[in-house]
C-alpha cells in the first residue's frame, strides 16, 4: 500500500511557478517535489511557490526534502514559498525551523504580493 | 475505558493505517479538528521512526490508542506505540533551529520534536529491549 502524492504546476503566473500537492508528502512525495521543482530551477525559474491546500500530512522525512529544496533556492539566490497550510502543518514547519528560511502565506494572493516582481 | 490495539508490519506508508484509526478515536471522542491533525501527524512521525530506527527483527509496530476519563465524559486520548527494536537515548533530540540564515536545521532526527510540540504530554521508555512512546491529547 503506497499513497502517492499528486502534483499540478501553473507556470503561467508572473515569473512565479506554483506547484499544487494533492496527497501525502512523505519520502516519495518529497522526492517528487524535488524532481520537478529542479527541472523549474534548470529551466531558470528562481522563484516557487507550493500551494498545499491539498496535503494534509506531511512527514518529516518529506519535509527533510523540502528543506534541501530551500537549501538549493538559497544558492541560487531564489526564493521558495509555501501557502495554504493546515495549521498542524504550519505549526510542524515552525518546530523544525523550516519557516526561518522561506515564506509562508496564508493563500496565493498573499504569496503573489511578495514573491512577484 | 475504551481501547483499541492493532499491529503493524514495518512497511511503507502503513503509518497511514495508524494514523487514520487515531482520527476516528479523535472524532469519536470530540476532540476538535485541529487536535485531531495534530494527533494523526504525531502518531504518523511515531510510526516512522519506529520503522526507520528501530531494527526490529520482527519488523512489527505495536500501537494502543485508549480513550482517558469516562465513556459518558472522555478527557482525551492516550496513544502507546512500541517496538522491540534496539532502543535509543531520549534525550539526544536534534538541535534546536537557530537565527542564523544558513543554519538550516539537521534533515534527520525531528520526529521526537515534532511529537512533543504537537502533543500535550509525551513519554518515552526505550530500553536495548525496545522503545514504547507514549503520547497524550486532552481535550
Amino acid at each position: 500500500m503506497t499513497e502517492s502524492l499528486k502534483l499540478n504546476i501553473d507556470e503561467t503566473r508572473d515569473g512565479v511557478a506554483v506547484i499544487y500537492t494533492d496527497g501525502y508528502i512523505n519520502n516519495q512525495g518529497g522526492e517528487e517535489i524535488a524532481r520537478l521543482a529542479y527541472e523549474l530551477i534548470d529551466k531558470g525559474q528562481s522563484k516557487l511557490l507550493l500551494n498545499l491546500a491539498g496535503t494534509k500530512i506531511v512527514n518529516s522525512i518529506g519535509i527533510s526534502i523540502l528543506i534541501e529544496i530551500i537549501e538549493k533556492m538559497l544558492e541560487i539566490d531564489g526564493k521558495l514559498a509555501f501557502c495554504c497550510l493546515t495549521p498542524t502543518i504550519e505549526k510542524t514547519f515552525h518546530i523544525m525551523g523550516l519557516a526561518q528560511y522561506a515564506g509562508i502565506y496564508a493563500d496565493e494572493d498573499a504569496a503573489f504580493e511578495e514573491l512577484s516582481p | 475505558m475504551q481501547q483499541v490495539t492493532l499491529t503493524l508490519p514495518m512497511l511503507p506508508d502503513m503509518e497511514l493505517t495508524a494514523s487514520k484509526m487515531a482520527c476516528a478515536m479523535g472524532e469519536h471522542i470530540g476532540l476538535s479538528p485541529d487536535k485531531i491533525d495534530e494527533v494523526q501527524m504525531a502518531v504518523v512521525e511515531a510510526c516512522i521512526n519506529a520503522f526507520e530506527h528501530s531494527s526490529a527483527n520482527d519488523r512489527e509496530v505495536h500501537i494502543c490508542l485508549k480513550v482517558l476519563g469516562s465513556d459518558e465524559q472522555p478527557a482525551g486520548l492516550e496513544i502507546l506505540i512500541q517496538d522491540s527494536g534496539v532502543g535509543f537515548s531520549p534525550d539526544k533530540l536534534a538541535p534546536v533551529p537557530t537565527e542564523h540564515p544558513r543554519a538550516i536545521p539537521r534533515k534527520r532526527g525531528h520526529g521526537l520534536r515534532i511529537i512533543k510540540g504537537l502533543m500535550d504530554e509525551v513519554d518515552i521508555l526505550s530500553s536495548a529491549e525496545g522503545t514504547t512512546v507514549v503520547m497524550r491529547k486532552m481535550r
